[in-house]
């Protein structure tokens, strides 16, 4: 167990690694960068010395080797370098949006996962009949439903039919509850729709084939009740991949959040991904880049250290 | 002869044509997906018959009409036609999606294959870029490489959108084509063939890439699916394709929230194009996956 | 010399006093003449955030919105009676006749945030680092201050400029919203403090910037102007999409939005709330342009692009396009109702200005076959911004359809924008102009020779236009000035180097409790927020 803990940790490091490389290079793989973007942002003259000159003073005139040897080193100590745009630490400016964000995804799986686990269940209980097609149809919608045009319109129904918007400004919920629910609960719903439906499906074809198992067959034969069969026999073991899917898809939360909080307005770091796009802000997209692979490792190492507890079979491959 | 099934079951000799039809008796939601998905690739094709106007015709006497009889879905702030501009939206929509999975899963298939085939340093070497590739989600790759390309335009605007795209994809496939291909490569009849002195090329194209083409087949349409929906959100983020082109998610973004009291249908109908066209090939693509083999999990 | 020096000191007189009638449909603020109330806090939408807290080395509206209510400047804009200046820190101040002498006397008992006195010595500091900012400092005004010579602090509230040549403008210039005031103690430490950090002289202190969400500054209470400011303090929300600006508007959350909204958002806040809202309108001094690349063929052949400019309706488009966008006014080099512009009736006998399309189109149809490229193909390069860029183009490439020419519209970041732009590699680009006044010397320098204005995106060079403008500047007479300016427009126009294609219209919404706030022609004048009040 302690090898294969160590094992997965290890291999980790070479796919960090990797995607600082990739990540670095190829921002720069095609020539210009940010400050000009910065300098001529509302139509004023600068002259190309003004420009050489800031480019001189942010680093941007080394050789990329070194620059990219200056950022692994930083990162080491933990600082991802200055924002181009800002010029405030990168981490000042991600730590700021985060709990936003964290907080909306969080909300969005509490959602997602109490609506898919007996929806998925149902659909799969009664295989075939009108029950399971809805629920298909509902999750294929789910996966199908661009999640921005669905915020869009949660937004504008609100503002027509109540002439109500939510908070524009972030409380955290110690702060003030209400506030920072109306604010994030929409969001939360429609992040959350496309999650419910991918972990619903999963639990469906999961719980489907875990129902024609043998050990299932025999436990009815013996009589069991069928509620105990599903909920202790089968639901448990069908369970364990929608735990790698749930995980797997609580770190992919981020994507569907870059599209949604620019519906919704959001101070979150969706936001601040996009528009370090805009800006050709390499510092602040290889920072945040570095932060969400590293949390998806870090979200697959335990999911897998997870199955390997749950599944004892799994420990000694 | 030690010749074992494969682990994947291809349906045995059956001619194309009966294909398709046991196609939609066995699977009667696919085959209502797979007429929406005709429909779309005929609107896209042949737009300029089947659209009522010109997309781009601005027309300022006519903005924010309501769908009537002479512009089925309304016109936008413009007065350009709506109905005409989803028309040919398709078209973007499949030219970007469609080429985009194709280049992605086509060539993720082929290092999955060749990670599968030869096997040790090259397989861990390639499983290593993959993993590297998989550490984020679509989304934020494909920005992350549109952010690479946006400083100078290279190569218009349409390239780098397919490329973007086409990066996120390749990894994937190429997990799943190895899994696939690795459970022949360990059947005893390949190494028979070796053995026998037969060609690597021929060992790949005769005996394992038959058993990948479902998975290939299956991923592909999947990913049409997830690549219309990448290039409508990139667009609506407004760094995918620009005006004036016809595209849906481009439809969505821009002044059309701005109008949503006097011009619903300016929101409606491309979000609903985009719906059933990721709806279609997500169903198309699940009814195929029963199909061919409901064993068979992404 | 002296004809020169007497002429230059007639303009600037006739310029402060605000000569001729500028015309736009305002509603001031505060009318019937009510009595101010004390208190509440403003909480208005702010649709860019600003990357650095320091106005002078910025150009974008993001920055005084932000940073304006915390400083001052030597002297501002009297809005209600644009283009007059008054004193800010200024109590008083002289002009030498022959215009290259300033002398400013400045307030008493002005404090910084910080509890220190403001001296002549800080107004040294900040205009030192405005024509010669050290090494990391960026001033994006210093050709701008080049025709300073000296300033001198004779004592701690006197400032004498002393100019090496004669600029007519330069009284505009000192009141300038971007020349805000620093402490010299805080920018001898750090010549690049500012940017991080706020001490000023300004109505409000300033309380905390959350980055991507919002700032807020509250009441000076030792602010050097006895009475002001109003308010108890406000807040500054980033909205960074229209859609969520104007939702915001019109769910309460935020008050007003001081830049400037299109009219079919206009439509919509009036429709959804009735008499709640209040919406001032202006002309507004910024414009779009077409540029032709003069460098690339076939753009060097004036008939190309003359015919190019003939094909555009104007006056039939902005009916249209000033319902969806900021666009509307028609009009020439100079804003449509300022002093020296050019009435319509003269208006439409330039190239490109005719109301009759039909006419204009044939003929632009003619000169292209002339030409020999009657099926012409190029790409129009356009930067990335929905308002009113994207409108612009998608218009331009309607409009060339109708003659036969086949464009292909690119619309690409700021950055890129600018940098093919400033390469010459476009063929045809959308240009834009963005002044804070309507100073024809300032309005003008944009179409000289590419080699004395490097924002010549046309790239062209033509010592007749560059003669007409050193004319128009050394003229004293008023009307003999219009003459200049109306030679110096018709041979810009009939050249077709580069065209305003139409000039943008201020809309400003803001809820009725908001009072006190004045309208201008510039979304950079009027930020500072001293005198606005809640009529609550």
């Amino acid at each position: 167990m302690l090898r294969y803990v160590v094992n997965r940790i290890l291999l980790m490091i070479p796919t960090l690694i990797g995607v600082a490389i990739l990540v670095f290079f190829m921002l720069r793989v095609v020539p210009g960068d940010v400050v000009e973007v910065k300098l001529r942002g509302d139509g004023g003259t600068v002259s190309q010395e003004t420009i050489e000159s800031e480019r001189k003073r942010l680093g941007l005139d080394k050789p990329m080797v070194n620059q990219f040897a200056d950022w692994m080193i930083g990162m080491a100590k933990l600082d991802l370098g200055k924002s181009m745009w800002t010029e405030r630490p990168v981490t000042e400016e991600i730590a700021v949006r985060l709990e936003l964000s964290l907080q909306v995804a969080i909300m969005a799986t509490i959602i997602a996962v109490l609506i898919a686990i007996p929806l998925g269940t149902m659909a799969a209980l009664f295989r075939d009949t009108w029950i399971d097609y809805v629920v298909r149809l509902v999750t294929i919608g789910g996966l199908s439903i661009p999640s921005f045009w669905f915020g869009m319109l949660i937004m504008l129904t609100l503002l027509g039919l109540f002439n109500w918007l939510p908070p524009i400004t972030f409380t955290p919920i110690y702060v003030d509850p209400i506030a920072n629910l109306t604010q994030l609960i929409w969001p939360a719903v429609a992040v959350g729709y496309r999650y419910c439906a991918v972990v619903a499906r999963m639990i469906r074809s999961s719980l489907l084939e875990v129902l024609s198992e043998d050990y299932i067959r025999t436990a009815r034969a013996k009589g069991v009740f069928e509620k105990l069969v599903v909920s202790r026999h089968a639901l448990r073991n069908a369970l364990l991949p929608a735990i790698t899917v749930i995980g797997l898809e609580f770190a992919f939360l981020i994507g569907g959040l870059v599209v949604t909080e620019q519906v919704f307005n959001l101070n979150g770091i969706g936001q601040l991904f996009v528009q370090s796009v805009s800006r050709n802000d390499f510092t602040l997209i290889q920072g945040m880049v570095m932060l969400i692979a590293a949390f998806y490792v870090f979200v697959n190492l335990v999911v897998d250290l997870l199955y390997a507890v749950f599944d004892p079979r799994i420990r000694y491959t | 002869m030690a010749s074992a099934a494969p682990p994947i079951s291809v349906p045995p000799l059956i001619q194309p044509r009966h294909a398709l039809i046991e196609f939609c008796r066995q699977q009667p939601l696919g085959a209502a997906s797979l007429v929406v998905i005709c429909a779309m690739m005929f609107a896209g094709v042949f737009s300029e018959l089947v659209a009522p106007y010109d997309p781009l015709q601005i027309d300022f006497a006519s903005i924010l009409a309501p769908p009537s009889w002479s512009h089925w879905c309304g016109t936008d702030a413009y007065g350009r036609d709506i109905c005409s501009r989803l028309i040919y939206g398709s078209r973007t929509a499949l030219v970007i999606g469609f080429t985009a999975s194709f280049v992605g899963s086509s060539i993720g298939a082929i290092l999955g294959i060749a990670s599968a085939y030869f096997g040790g340093r090259i397989d861990s070497f390639i499983q290593r870029i993959v993993d590297v590739l998989l550490a984020f989600p679509i989304i934020v790759l494909a920005l992350v490489v549109v952010a690479a390309f946006r400083k100078s335009v290279v190569g218009g605007v349409d390239v780098n959108l397919i490329i973007a795209i086409s990066i996120p994809i390749l990894p994937r496939v190429a997990r799943v084509v190895r899994a696939a291909a690795f459970s022949v490569r360990v059947m005893p009849y390949i190494d028979a063939a070796r053995t026998a002195g037969y060609s690597n090329t021929r060992i790949i194209f005769r005996h394992m890439a038959p058993n990948v083409v479902a998975p290939y087949l299956i991923m592909l349409t999947a990913f049409i699916a997830q690549a219309i929906l990448l290039e409508a959100s990139l667009s609506f983020l407004g760094l995918g394709v620009t005006e004036p082109t016809a595209a849906w998610g481009l439809m969505l973004s821009g002044n059309a929230a701005d109008f949503y009291r006097e011009a619903p249908w300016m929101i409606l109908f491309p979000g609903i194009a985009i719906s059933l066209a990721v709806f279609a090939f997500n169903l198309f693509g699940d009814s195929l996956r029963d199909f061919l083999d409901p064993r068979f999990k992404i | 010399m002296t004809t020169r020096r007497t002429a230059l000191k007639a303009m600037a007189g006739g310029l402060a006093l605000g000569v001729g009638g500028l015309h736009w449909d305002t509603k001031p603020a505060n009318a019937q003449g009510q009595t101010p109330k004390r208190g509440g806090t403003l909480v208005f939408a702010i649709s860019a955030e600003t990357p650095h807290y320091d106005p002078h080395a910025s150009d974008t509206y993001a920055t005084l919105h932000f940073a304006a209510p915390f400083y001052s400047t030597l002297l501002r804009f009297n809005l209600s009676k644009f283009p007059q200046v008054e004193g800010d820190l200024a109590q008083s101040w002289t002009v030498a006749p022959d215009l290259m002498t300033y002398t400013f006397k400045l307030q008493p008992n002005v404090k910084f945030q910080d509890g220190s006195t403001l001296t002549s010595a800080d107004v040294k500091a900040s205009y030192e680092r405005l024509r010669n900012p050290p090494t990391g400092v960026v001033s994006t005004r210093k050709a701008t201050f080049a025709d300073i010579g000296t300033i001198e602090t004779p004592d701690a509230t006197t400032v004498i400029f002393k100019m090496k040549a004669v600029n007519a403008a330069m009284l505009e210039h000192f009141a300038s919203p971007w020349n805000v005031i620093y402490a010299a103690k805080d920018l001898a430490a750090d010549p690049a403090a500012p940017r991080t950090k706020i001490n000023g002289t300004g109505p409000f202190t300033f309380v905390e910037h959350v980055k991507g969400s919002h700032v807020a500054g509250k009441r000076n209470d030792n602010y050097f102007k006895k009475g002001l400011p109003y308010l108890d303090g406000w807040k500054g929300v980033f909205t960074l999409q229209a859609a969520a600006m104007l939702n915001a508007i019109q769910g309460g959350q935020v008050l007003a939005e001081f830049r400037g909204i299109s009219p079919a958002e206009r439509d919509r806040l009036v429709q959804t709330m009735g008499d709640k809202i209040r919406i001032e309108e202006s002309s507004w001094t910024l414009n779009l342009l077409i540029a032709f690349n003069t460098e690339k063929k076939p753009f060097d052949d004036v008939r190309v692009r003359k015919a190019l400019l003939l094909a555009i309706d104007r006056w039939g488009g902005s009916q249209g396009l000033s319902r969806i966008s900021t666009l509307r006014s028609v009009g020439g080099v100079l804003r449509p109702g300022s002093p020296y512009a050019t009435p319509e009736a003269e208006l439409v006998k330039l190239p490109g200005f005719s109301k009759d399309i039909k006419v204009s189109r044939a003929e632009a149809k003619k000169l292209l076959a002339e030409a020999g490229v009657p099926n012409l193909k190029f790409t129009l390069w356009n930067r990335n911004l929905a308002m009113p860029y994207t409108p612009a183009g998608i218009f331009l490439v309607d409009q060339w359809r109708q003659i036969g020419v086949e464009v292909e519209h690119k619309q690409s970041d700021t950055a890129p924008y600018l940098a093919t732009m400033n390469s010459g590699n476009h063929d045809v680009a959308i240009d834009f102009s963005n002044l804070f006044m309507d100073d024809s010397s300032l309005a003008l320098a944009k179409y000289l020779s590419l080699d004395r204005a490097p924002e010549n995106r046309s790239r062209s060079k033509d010592p007749a236009l560059d003669r007409l403008y050193d004319d128009h500047m050394r003229e004293l007479n008023a009307e003999k000035r219009k003459t200049f300016i109306r030679a110096f427009e018709k041979r810009l126009f009939e050249q077709a180097y580069q065209q305003p294609l139409l000039w943008w219209h201020r809309i400003v919404p803001t809820h009725k409790v908001v009072m006190g706030w004045k309208m201008s022609p510039s979304h950079n004048l009027g930020a500072d927020l001293s005198e606005v009040w809640l009529n609550q």
